[in-house]
């Protein structure tokens, strides 16, 4: 799949907006400018993730229409569960920075209805049949890795971060592990994309088109995968090892800052990948795989 | 809304026959022409003679070798567009409920003002039959030019989508379906017909027809020329000429 910049900062940046959002709605609670700070980049990150989601679309004036469609559509549920939580947390902020002393339940709401559009996310991919690395429940368990462990380390949550950490690393290495055998697993062929495979060994003759199409360009991307397993270990160094080694040594506001910024390269990076390594089984009636 | 019709009066579809088809593209120009001008956005094409052409259809003609072991090597023409699917994954994931099939007849359709153009719908579409428009930013696809087959204005004949119409060999069959009498339901079950990607659970209604069995020679009727033993000077000349 075509790794286009604005969904890969869509869910890497929204990602992390929501799970800092859910670690301020419940686990941690600052107060005055430091509440101010935090809910403010928790904001920020969400809306700025969201914005960017926007502008891979054709009528982007129209995206209020994308709300409508939450009895089948995933990606309608995640704009609904979105705008959800930004609104019930205002007050929770507010609160948080006012000194307002507003009961925590607002915010356990908040906090859940951040985890819902964490889960719709992954959802928009992980429902895909089409593209079987994605189709696969490694997929929430990873968005979720990502989410929680980035709300934990822009918190300051240090030991909770160097716990999500590790099960970040878990879940990537999961998702590239069952990811790679998924295609196969799945069994669409050339064979059963034309439905000749009871004929014979099937293979292109002549190409359907000289020229790019947008199912092409879209869909079969293949530029920079065989780089893929070089990248693989600079996104769990960035993501994963690097910052746990400079959380473990300093707990300082300077350590957290730069290990953050560390962890997100590794992030977008690992979302690269994401995008770059899977395949669509519409590449199969170009012949790129038998 | 995006949730898909129980069930549809009718399954209007194709049946593709593969051992006719001869890859001209005359369904491809007929397809595309009759689209720019009618239903929605016309198809668009982006530098179309430049250096980087591209540009919208609803409708490729593939060409396949297949090879079965110890037969001759065959070449099939596989045009693909929508197979508009009994479970149409494309309706399912659209946001704003552009994408819909329709309970009269199953044709699965976009409704071009309420599409934002995110391309999921393409995504979740295991065919590839579903393009976006560069020019006007809103998803095409095949219509099963639902602007012919029901259109008065038209003669008779005329009534089918263009690339019934325009084919010349007769490789494309239009009908219904549900119908188990209608030709092309006939035709599917005497020819064997196929779904394509049955393993992606989209229960697609058109079905390819796969090509007859070819009748396959013992060996070449070239054969026995191969062997013929030379006599007199031609003999003589072909021992010679064996020496070097
Ligand atoms: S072929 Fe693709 S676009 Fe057509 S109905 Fe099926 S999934 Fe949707
Ligand atoms: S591109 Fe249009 S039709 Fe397709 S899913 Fe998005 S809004 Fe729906």
């Amino acid at each position: 799949m075509h790794p286009a910049p604005s969904v890969i900062l869509f869910t890497v940046l929204s990602g992390l907006g929501f799970g800092m959002l859910a670690a301020l709605g419940v686990i941690v609670h600052p107060y005055g400018w430091t509440a101010f700070v935090l809910w403010g980049l928790g904001y920020g990150f969400a809306v700025a993730g969201l914005l960017a989601s926007t502008f891979h679309l054709g009528h982007p004036e129209r995206a209020w229409r994308a709300l409508s469609q939450w009895r089948t559509s995933w990606l309608s549920r995640e704009g609904i569960a979105a705008i959800a939580t930004l609104v019930l947390l205002a007050p929770m902020a507010l609160s948080d920075w006012l000194g307002l002393g507003f009961g925590r339940g607002l915010g356990l709401i908040g906090a859940i209805l951040a985890l819902a559009t964490i889960a719709t996310t992954s959802m928009i991919y992980a429902q895909l049949k089409t593209v079987p690395r994605w189709n696969h429940w490694t997929v929430p368990v990873q968005f979720f890795a990502f989410a929680l462990t980035g709300g934990a380390m822009m918190t300051g949550q240090r030991g909770l971060a160097l716990g999500l950490l590790a099960v970040l690393a878990c879940a990537l290495l999961a998702h590239w592990r069952f990811g790679d055998g998924r295609f196969a697993a799945v069994g669409a062929t050339m064979g059963s994309a034309t439905g000749l495979g009871h004929l014979g060994r099937v293979s292109v003759f002549d190409p359907a088109h000289t020229a790019g199409s947008y199912v092409m360009r879209e869909m079969i991307f293949v530029v920079g995968r065989k780089h893929a397993a070089r990248l693989r270990v600079l996104a769990l160094g960035l993501a994963c090892l690097l910052p746990a080694v400079i959380l473990g040594l300093s707990g300082s506001v300077l350590a957290c800052g730069v290990a953050v910024v560390v962890h997100l390269l590794g992030a977008l990076a690992a979302r690269w990948l994401f995008f770059a390594e899977a395949e669509h089984v519409v590449g199969l009636y170009y012949g790129q795989r038998q | 809304m995006t949730c898909l019709p129980a069930r549809t009066d009718k399954k209007l579809g194709l049946a593709i026959d593969l051992d006719t088809c001869v890859g001209c593209n005359a369904c491809v120009t007929a397809c595309k022409g009759w689209n720019d001008q009618g239903y929605g956005a016309p198809l668009s094409d982006q530098d179309p003679y430049g250096a980087d052409p591209s540009g919208v259809f609803l409708n490729r003609v593939h060409s396949y070798q297949v090879q079965a072991p110890d037969l001759a090597a065959i070449t099939v023409n596989l045009p693909r567009s929508c197979l508009h699917c009994e479970d149409a994954p494309c309706v399912t994931v659209c946001p704003t409920g552009a994408s819909y099939k329709r309970v009269e007849d199953g044709i699965v359709l976009v409704n071009e003002d309420a599409c934002i153009g995110c391309g999921l719908c393409a995504w979740a579409c295991p065919y590839g039959a579903r393009e976006l428009d560069a020019a006007a930013g809103v998803m095409k696809k095949c219509t099963l030019c639902v602007d012919r087959i029901y259109n008065e204005n038209l003669p008779e004949e005329d009534r089918q989508p263009a690339c019934v119409r325009s084919c010349p060999t007769g490789a494309r069959h239009f009908g219904d379906f549900a119908d188990p009498d209608s030709t092309v339901s006939r035709l599917s079950a005497a020819r064997g017909a196929v779904p394509l990607f049955p393993e992606m659970g989209t229960k697609p209604v058109n079905r390819y027809l796969p090509p007859r069995k070819k009748d396959a020679l013992d060996a070449s009727p070239l054969a026995p020329l191969l062997d013929i033993k030379t006599s007199g000077f031609a003999g003589w000349l072909d021992r010679l000429l064996e020496k070097f």
